[in-house]
C-alpha cells in the first residue's frame, strides 16, 4: 500500500473506533448492568430537604438501611413508577428517601400535592450536582444503601413488583444485619 | 383495511428502493443502457408509494382509528385536527415514516432536476441514494413500523405529547428532516464520482445548489428548534447544548464547512478530498444524530422513545453508509490529489481555514456529546454542561468573526495582504464607530458582549462595503453568501445581548401588585382557571404598561391536559423588535391567589432568529444561481464523451 492510502484510511479507522464507541454504550445502557457505584460507599452529599429547613447529609442517614428514589416532576416515568414507590413505602420495610432531581421547589410541591408524598423526606438537589456523583443516568432511578452507607444496589427505571421482590427485597434481606439502632 | 394499504405500499417501496440501489448501478458496471435508465422512473415511483403511505397514516388519525398501534399512542378523541395530523409525525415511528418520504422527495427531485447530468452519472447518484432509501425503509418497515395493529382496538387512545401539540412542533420536523435528509444528496453525488474513480469540477459544480439548498433548510429547522424551546418549555433559554439539539447542530457545522471548502474544489481544483470527506461527515453527522436520538444511548431533556435494538440497527447503518464510504474514499485516495496550486496568502487559505474552524467546532461539540458515553467505557459517569460548550464556542467564533471579511476580501491563488488589508481599512474604522456608538447605547457591556457586538459590526460592515465596491457586477451565489453573511452579523449581535444584556426576576405576586421592571410597569390581575380544547389552564393576567401607557395585556397559563396528567408551562411572550417580555406562571403559592411569576427581558433576541433566518435565505438564493444548472448543460457533451471514453 501506498502512502496516501495509508493516509486516506484514517479516517476509516477514527470513525470505526467511534463506532465501537457507540455500541458499548449501547451496551452500557441496557438497564441490567449495575451501576459502577455499587459496593462502595454513598457519595458526599450535604442537601436542603424539601419538606422542611433542615439539610441532609450523609451522617443524619447514617445507622439505617433505606432506598433513595430519584425523581422529579418532569419526568413521567417517576409517575408511573409513584404508586409502586407508595406501596413499598406503606409496608414500612425500610424508609424511602426521596432524591428531587433537576426540579423547580413549587413543582415538585405540586406534584406532592397531587400523587401524595411516600416518603420520608426529599433531598433537593437543583443542579444535579450530587445526581451526577451518584451516576444518575435519568430519572426515575433508586438506589439501596445499607447501614454503614454502602451502595448494595440500584434499579435504573421504574421500580416494579418483579425487581422490588427479585432484587429489592434479596438484597434488603442480605444487609440487615448492617442498620444500627 | 386501510393500515394494511399502508403496510403494502411500505413494502412496496421497500422494493422498489431494493431494485433502485441494485439495477442502474448493475447497469452501469455492466455498460447497460437500459438498465441504467431504470434510475429515474424508480425514484418517482418510490417517491409515489411512499407519499400514499405516509397519507394513509394521515388519514388514519384524522379518522382516529385506534385498532393502529401507534394511532392509538399519540392520539385521542379531543385532541383538535391540527394536532391529530401533525401527531403523524409527533413519534419515533411516524417521525421516522416521514424521514423516508423526505428522502424519497430529495431522490426525486435530483432525477428531476438533473437533465444536465450524464446517464452514467445519473445511474450512480441515484442509486446510491437508492442505498440510503433501502436501509431507512427497513428501519421502518421491521424496527418501527407505524401500522402495526393492536386488536381488540382499545375505545380511546393515549394522547399526544403536550409538548409537541404546538405550531412550531408542526413545521419543525418536516423542516429540519429536509435538511438532514438533503445531505444525503452531497453525500451521494460524492461517493457516485468516487465509485467512477473521477470527481472533477462539474461533480462539484453540480452538488453546490444541493449542498446549499439542504444546508438552508436545516438552518431553518434549528431556528424553529431554538424559538420552539423558547416559548415552549418556559424557561427562557434558547438553547440548551441538549444532546438532541446538537444532533442537529453537528451536521449543520459540517455543512457549513463543507459549503465553503465546495467554491475552493469547485473554483481552483484543490481541497477535492478534502470535500468528499465533509460531504461524508455532513451526511453521517446526520445518521448518527437519528442514532443519538433514537437509540437511548443518551439522555435528554427531549427524550424520544428509546429502545436498544433500534439503536442496533441504526449503528449499523451508520456504520455501512459512513464506512463504506470511507472506505472508498481511501482506495480512491490517489485520484483526489489537487492540482490547482495557490499561496498562503490567499482566498484559499482563508476559505480552508473556515472549514478547519468549523470542522473543530463539529469535532469539539461531538466531544462534549459523547463525553459521558467515552467516560462511561472507562466505569466513570460525567456530564458535560453549557459552560463547556458556551466558552468552547466562543473560542471558535472569534477567530471565525475575524477572518470572515478577508476571505471576501481576497483574490484567488494569490494576493497581496496588504492590499486586502488596505481595502478593508475604511471598513475597519467604521465598524469601530458603529460598535463604539452600540456600546454607548448599551453600556455597560461586558468583554464578550462588547467583544460579540465588534464582530456583528465588523462582519456587517465589511459586507455592505463589499456591496459599494462590487454593486452591479454580482450573481446570485455572491448574493446568496452576502445575504447569509448578514445573518451572520445580525445572529451574532443577537446572542451578545440576549446573553449579557438579559434580565430576570423571580418573584410571588399577589393579584394587583406591580412590579417595575426595567421602566416596564407589569401589574397582576390575577389568575383564572379556563377549560381551552383538550386541556384545562391556570390563565395569569398581567397588564403591562410603560409611562402610564399600556404596552401589552398577557396571558401566561399553566396548563394540565387531564389524559397524560401533566402539568405545562406556556409562557406569555410580548415580542418586539428590540425586546421581549417574557413572563411565565410558577405554582399558586398562598391562598390570597399569591403566584409564583418569572419576567424576563430579553433584549434583541428576535435578531438571533432574525439572523438565522437571513442565513437559510442566503444559502436558497445561492442554490438558485443559474449558474450551477446552465454551466453544467455546456458541459454535457463533453462528460459524455469523457465517460465513454472512461
Amino acid at each position: 500500500m501506498n502512502k496516501t492510502i495509508v493516509k486516506a484510511l484514517v479516517p476509516l479507522v477514527i470513525f470505526l473506533s467511534l463506532v465501537i464507541l457507540l455500541y458499548n454504550g449501547l451496551g452500557k445502557d441496557t438497564r441490567l448492568l449495575p451501576s459502577a457505584l455499587i459496593d462502595k460507599p454513598v457519595p458526599k452529599f450535604s442537601l436542603p430537604s424539601l419538606l422542611n429547613d433542615k439539610i441532609i447529609d450523609n451522617n443524619s442517614l447514617k445507622g439505617q438501611m433505606y432506598l433513595l428514589n430519584v425523581w422529579g416532576s418532569w419526568c413521567p416515568n417517576c409517575r408511573i413508577e409513584h404508586p409502586m414507590v407508595t406501596e413499598f413505602a406503606r409496608q414500612n420495610i425500610i424508609p424511602v428517601y426521596g432524591l428531587n432531581y433537576k426540579d423547580e421547589d413549587a413543582d415538585a410541591k405540586a406534584w406532592l400535592n397531587q400523587f401524595g408524598n411516600p416518603y420520608t423526606d426529599i433531598l433537593v438537589d437543583l443542579d444535579g450536582r450530587v445526581g451526577i456523583d451518584f451516576g444518575v443516568y435519568g430519572a426515575p432511578e433508586t438506589f439501596l444503601i445499607d447501614g454503614n452507607g454502602i451502595i448494595r444496589h440500584k434499579i435504573v427505571g421504574e421500580l416494579n413488583p418483579q425487581n422490588i421482590q427479585n432484587e429489592l427485597l434479596p438484597m434488603i434481606d442480605k444487609y440487615k444485619n448492617t442498620i444500627k439502632n | 383495511m386501510l393500515a394494511e394499504i399502508g403496510q403494502f405500499t411500505l413494502v412496496f417501496a421497500l422494493l422498489l428502493s431494493l431494485l433502485l440501489t441494485v439495477l442502474p448501478l448493475y447497469g452501469y458496471f455492466t455498460k447497460n443502457n437500459s438498465l441504467m435508465h431504470t434510475a429515474r422512473p424508480l425514484a418517482y415511483l418510490q417517491l409515489i408509494f411512499l407519499l400514499v403511505s405516509f397519507l394513509i397514516l394521515v388519514s388514519l388519525f384524522i379518522l382516529q382509528d385506534f385498532s393502529v398501534t401507534y394511532v392509538w399512542r399519540n392520539s385521542n378523541l379531543e385532541l383538535p385536527l391540527r394536532y391529530r395530523i401533525s401527531a403523524t409525525w409527533g413519534a419515533h415511528e411516524g417521525s421516522m415514516l416521514l424521514w423516508l418520504l423526505i428522502q424519497a422527495i430529495w431522490t426525486g427531485a435530483v432525477a428531476f432536476f438533473s437533465k444536465s447530468l450524464s446517464r452514467t452519472q445519473i445511474a450512480r447518484v441515484l442509486s446510491v441514494l437508492g442505498i440510503i432509501s433501502l436501509g431507512f425503509a427497513a428501519f421502518v418497515f421491521f424496527m418501527s413500523n407505524p401500522f402495526l395493529r393492536s386488536i381488540p382496538a382499545p375505545f380511546d387512545g393515549n394522547d399526544l405529547n403536550p409538548l409537541l401539540q404546538d405550531i412550531g412542533l408542526i413545521i419543525h420536523p418536516p423542516i429540519l428532516y429536509m435538511g438532514y435528509v438533503g445531505l444525503s444528496v452531497p453525500f451521494a453525488i460524492s461517493i457516485a464520482a468516487l465509485i467512477g474513480g473521477k470527481i472533477d469540477d462539474t461533480w462539484i459544480r453540480w452538488s453546490r445548489p444541493w449542498t446549499n439548498a439542504a444546508w438552508g433548510f436545516l438552518t431553518f429547522g434549528i431556528v424553529l428548534g431554538s424559538w420552539w424551546a423558547y416559548y415552549e418549555l418556559g424557561w427562557g433559554g434558547w438553547w440548551f447544548w441538549d444532546p438532541v439539539e446538537n444532533a442537529s447542530f453537528l451536521p449543520w457545522l459540517a455543512g457549513t464547512a463543507l459549503i465553503h471548502v465546495q467554491a475552493v474544489s469547485e473554483k481552483r481544483n484543490a481541497f477535492r478530498g478534502w470535500t468528499v470527506l465533509l460531504a461524508i461527515l455532513g451526511f453521517s453527522l446526520s445518521v448518527l444524530g437519528t442514532f443519538l436520538v433514537r437509540s437511548g444511548v443518551l439522555t435528554s431533556v427531549h427524550a424520544f422513545a428509546s429502545d436498544p435494538s433500534r439503536g442496533v440497527f441504526v449503528l449499523t447503518l451508520l456504520a455501512i453508509y459512513a464506512g463504506g464510504a470511507l472506505f472508498l474514499y481511501a482506495i480512491r485516495a490517489n485520484k483526489l490529489k489537487s492540482q490547482g496550486g495557490f499561496q498562503l496568502s490567499s482566498r484559499e487559505t482563508l476559505l480552508l481555514a473556515n472549514s478547519i474552524i468549523f470542522s473543530v467546532a463539529c469535532f469539539m461539540v461531538l466531544l462534549g456529546t459523547l463525553f459521558p458515553l467515552f467516560f462511561e467505557a472507562f466505569g466513570k459517569k460525567i456530564s458535560v454542561g453549557p459552560p463547556y460548550f458556551g466558552s468552547m464556542f466562543f473560542m471558535m467564533m472569534v477567530p471565525m468573526t475575524v477572518l470572515l471579511p478577508l476571505g471576501m476580501y481576497y483574490r484567488w491563488q494569490k494576493d497581496e495582504m496588504k492590499r486586502v488589508l488596505q481595502q478593508l481599512l475604511p471598513s475597519l474604522g467604521v465598524t469601530l464607530l458603529l460598535a463604539m456608538v452600540i456600546w454607548f447605547m448599551f453600556k455597560p457591556l461586558n468583554l464578550k458582549a462588547s467583544l460579540g457586538v465588534f464582530g456583528a459590526s465588523w462582519i456587517f460592515v465589511s459586507v455592505l462595503l463589499y456591496f459599494k465596491q462590487y454593486k452591479g457586477k454580482l450573481t446570485r451565489a455572491v448574493w446568496g453568501m452576502q445575504i447569509a453573511h448578514i445573518g451572520v452579523a445580525i445572529y451574532l449581535f443577537g446572542v451578545s445581548m440576549t446573553e449579557h444584556t438579559d434580565f430576570e426576576i423571580d418573584s410571588l405576586m399577589l393579584p394587583g401588585e406591580v412590579k417595575t421592571v426595567q421602566g416596564y410597569d407589569i401589574e397582576f390581575k390575577g389568575v383564572e382557571v379556563k377549560k381551552i380544547e383538550n386541556y384545562q389552564a391556570s390563565q395569569g393576567h398581567f397588564v403591562v404598561s410603560k409611562n402610564g401607557k399600556v404596552v401589552a395585556e398577557m396571558n401566561p397559563q399553566k396548563r394540565y391536559y387531564p389524559k397524560k396528567g401533566n402539568p405545562m408551562t406556556e409562557a406569555a411572550i410580548d415580542p418586539g423588535f428590540t425586546r421581549d417580555l417574557y413572563i411565565s406562571l410558577g405554582e399558586k403559592i398562598n391562598e390570597q391567589g399569591g403566584w409564583a411569576v418569572r419576567i424576563y427581558i430579553k433584549p434583541f433576541i428576535r435578531w438571533m432568529w432574525g439572523g438565522g433566518i437571513l442565513m437559510m435565505l442566503g444559502g436558497f438564493w445561492a442554490a438558485s444561481d443559474r449558474r450551477y444548472f446552465r454551466h453544467a448543460k455546456q458541459m454535457k457533451q463533453k462528460n459524455i464523451d469523457q465517460y465513454l471514453k472512461a
